[in-house]
């Protein structure tokens, strides 16, 4: 077989669905939540004329563009990416997948493009009613948007409601149960909930950081501090219950994931241990260094203190998922949850003792922790995805051969563009977020349609200028 | 061929349309941008598409996701076939799309330049590579069972590189008369010197491929030439040609600014006709028909229900955020 560096073409093809759509999911992940942010600062200055609302709707919306771009961007190469490198599986499958994401791009694509274009530029042509109503479809569309690929992505690890024609093809039977699978409420809701824990501490850690540096008596920069501390109190725990109920479907639906992730090589005859910690050895099926809290496994998974579990021994060697990436994958994102949690809880006590914008270590761990939510969601979805292998459509269809009739050498090939550009495009742009970012949101915050950029570098500031900074 | 397929593939062919004529206009954009070095003419002409060029690139999604849930077969044999030409269009739209953000994040003349450079190779790229694809296509992919069964380069020949070619100058010429409607003054006066050369082009483009694609395939020519086939054919190569008249008088006598883009929008819109004669009944032609590559019933249903109801939405909000930036760009008037 032709093999690149070693690699054949279905794990390079692997290697390319795995780098694109992380290097995606980070853009959506951030602008799902500041979607629904920008809405609520709009919605907040239109209700309550205070300034500050406006200032940070201006701030946040300049980084929003750009980091809504990227996402579109990368998203269209997911869309022809099933095509290119997964032939065998678009064939099969596209008859249950393919109408779900033609549903997604009606009702979420179109949605968002028509009217981002108002929320961006259409402020003063359009009136503050239809401007907040574009911007709140935006924040809708970014929602729906994650429900269909969920549902998707869901219906792949827990499939049902098809049959298979001759022709090796899903063919949809029942399409309530194929949008409803088992695993797509739990997926969708421990997901949304990421994103917005996710913006929440990168809004958070902004403003730590400007409070940090200036000790900024900016109320704007008060106010984002603030609200992004209460949605972490909020969101936090939440998403701590809704990991564990994610988890019992996995276990009930996918069971060898669990055991992967939780790094059970042997079975349990008297009670579930719970492995904190170890190193797996999937070659021997030990884990080595293990460190271990007895019996509690048992009642966490909803059994008994002296329950049976069956372990990846009785699992045959091939229909084993990659071990050790999935258990340190599961631990990143578990760890991240219990510190985002902690950080809830200090927030809580800060405000309560009143010394919220005070409290310089509080913000030194915002800081350090803005980009935690980015983390856990890539460990998130490595655990889920790593975790179902080897099957691309669980229990029906393999990953390895779900691949398109391609050479190693072109894949390989399309591979190092995609690692290339994507470091270089999307580094850029996260550098221009992040000079954005560095500025604290001013009183003449300059947003939407006020700049206009022909004159701001041509440096000539015409009378026109001061007029066009609209309020409303 | 039941009634299901024929309406999706009117539904896709629709879809296409649209994306080849709104994403046209905005890569045009880019492809006229080395013929305007200034920097305040180039402010203005990205931002006479910076509201509406997602939404128009949303029609390419369309595009791709339609034919994986409607003909997922022909989407599972097209796209490997073409894959270099694709991967090279995906990573075009990611550096034009993102110069729309970056171009004006840039602090140095360095940096804006570069982003302009990525603007214009972005656009002109993916111009190339669709109308690569498109001639791809026309010329045959070679098929076996269910599968692509040629080589990775099967799709460059000197046929596709003039499809290529064509498909850059068409979309130069769209975004050229798109500029003719939103710009006043002197830069309008340049747009339309441009409007006419590449216009011509266009037509020349036309031409070599509509002359060239009757001996790509023996049942093209008896589509074109047969008889009495040539009864019902031969209005499409003559509308074109009134068509070019009709173009080249609006872009020599001034007023009606409106009146070339129109023009322009049909004069796809006839080549696209031109293409579906030439095609059907296939998806992938001489292999795979229309009727073999059809997602089941089941899918086709499921998703016409939603599409009956959304397409007339999407296109009337469409409508309206054109009609909000509507009218000739007000250069004081910009974004960040």
């Amino acid at each position: 077989m032709e093999t690149f560096l070693g690699m054949d073409a279905v794990l390079l093809a692997r290697i390319q669905f795995a780098f694109t759509v992380a290097f995606h999911f980070i853009f959506p992940a951030f602008s799902i939540g500041l979607a629904s942010y920008l809405a609520v600062l709009n919605g907040l200055w239109l209700w309550t004329k205070d300034e500050v609302y406006l200032r940070l709707f201006r701030f946040w919306v300049k980084i929003f563009a750009i980091s809504f771009a990227m996402g579109v961007v990368s998203g269209i190469v997911m869309s022809y990416q099933f095509g290119t490198n997964w032939s065998v599986f678009s064939d099969r499958t596209g008859p249950v997948l393919g109408p779900l994401m033609a549903y997604e791009v009606l009702t979420a694509f179109f949605l968002e493009a028509g009217f981002l274009g108002i929320m961006l530029f259409g402020r003063s042509r359009v009136g503050p009613g239809l401007h907040m109503f574009a911007t709140a479809m935006v924040a809708v569309g970014t929602a729906i948007s994650a429900t269909w690929i969920l549902s998707v992505n869901s219906w792949m690890h827990t499939p049902q409601g098809y049959s298979i024609n001759d022709v090796g093809q899903f063919v949809p039977e029942d399409w309530w149960a194929i949008v409803f699978n088992p695993s797509f409420p739990y997926r969708l809701a421990h997901t949304l909930t990421a994103a917005y824990l996710t913006t929440a501490f990168i809004v958070g850690g902004v403003g730590a950081w400007h409070l940090l540096r200036g000790r900024s008596r900016n109320p704007a920069v008060r106010t984002m501090v603030s609200m992004a501390l209460w949605m972490i109190a909020v969101t936090a725990p939440l998403q701590i219950v809704l990991g564990h109920e994610h988890g019992l479907n996995t276990y009930e639906y996918q069971p060898t994931k669990v055991l992967a992730m939780e790094g059970h090589f042997e079975s349990h005859e008297d009670g579930i241990p719970l492995i904190l910690f170890g190193i797996p050895d999937q070659e021997a099926g030990v884990m080595r260094y293990e460190v271990s809290i007895p019996r509690i496994g048992g009642p966490i998974l909803e059994k008994g203190w002296d329950a049976q579990m069956d372990g990846l021994d009785t699992v045959p060697d091939e229909l084993e998922p990659p071990v050790g990436i999935v258990f340190f994958a599961f631990r990143i994102m578990v760890g991240i949850g219990f510190l985002m949690l902690g950080l809830g809880l200090w927030g809580l006590w800060a405000r309560w003792r009143g010394h919220l914008y005070e409290a310089r270590w509080l913000h030194r761990a915002q800081v350090l922790m803005a980009p935690s939510g980015l983390v856990a969601v890539i460990a998130g979805w490595i655990t889920t995805e790593v975790g179902r292998q080897p099957y691309v459509v669980y229990g029906e269809m393999l990953t390895a051969e779900a691949a398109s009739p391609l050479g190693a050498q072109a894949v390989a090939a399309s591979l190092v563009a995609f690692v290339v550009i994507y470091f270089l495009v999307f580094g850029a742009g996260v550098l221009y977020i992040l000079k954005l970012m560095s500025h604290e949101p001013k009183p003449d915050e300059k947003g939407e349609s006020a700049e206009p950029g022909p004159i701001r570098t041509a440096g000539t500031t015409p009378a026109q200028q001061t007029r066009k900074v609209q309020g409303a | 061929m039941t009634d299901l397929t024929m309406i999706w593939a009117l539904i896709l062919a629709f879809a296409v349309f649209v994306y080849v004529v709104l994403d046209g206009f905005d890569l045009g954009i880019g492809i006229l941008y080395p013929f305007f070095p200034e920097k305040k003419d180039r402010d203005i002409m990205m931002n006479s598409v910076a509201p509406v060029w997602d939404g128009n690139e949303t029609w390419l999604v369309l595009g791709g996701g339609g034919l994986f849930a409607a003909f997922p077969l022909a989407y599972s044999i097209i796209l490997p076939a073409l894959y270099p030409p694709i991967i090279a269009m995906l990573l075009a739209l990611i550096f034009r799309g993102v110069a729309f953000e970056f171009r004006w994040r840039a602090e140095t003349a360095i940096g804006r330049k570069a982003w302009d450079g990525a603007f214009i190779a972005g656009s002109v790229v993916a111009a190339f590579a669709q109308g690569i694809a498109l001639g791809a296509l026309l010329q045959g992919i070679e098929v076996e069972g269910r599968a692509y069964a040629g080589g990775w380069w099967d799709w460059l020949t000197p046929f596709t590189v003039l499809s290529g070619v064509a498909v850059v100058a068409g979309y130069g010429f769209l975004g050229a008369c798109w500029l003719n409607l939103k710009l006043e003054g002197e830069v309008q006066a340049h747009v339309r010197r441009r409007a006419r050369a590449f216009g011509i082009a266009t037509v020349a483009g036309i031409v070599a491929v509509s002359l060239a694609t009757p001996f790509l395939e023996p049942v093209y020519f008896s589509r074109w030439f047969g008889w009495p086939e040539i009864l019902w054919v031969s209005p499409v190569p003559v509308a074109v040609a009134l068509l070019t008249l009709g173009l080249g008088w609006s872009l020599v006598t001034d007023g009606r600014d409106w009146l070339p883009f129109v023009l322009a929008l049909a004069l796809f819109g006839l080549c696209f006709v031109g293409l579906g004669v030439s095609m059907w009944p296939y998806v992938i032609p001489p292999s795979v028909t229309l009727a073999e590559a059809a997602a089941p019933e089941s899918s086709q249903m499921f998703m016409l229900v939603g599409a009956a109801v959304l397409i007339p939405i999407i296109l009337a909000y469409t409508a309206y955020a054109y009609w909000v930036f509507r009218g000739k760009m007000d250069p004081e008037e910009g974004y960040h």
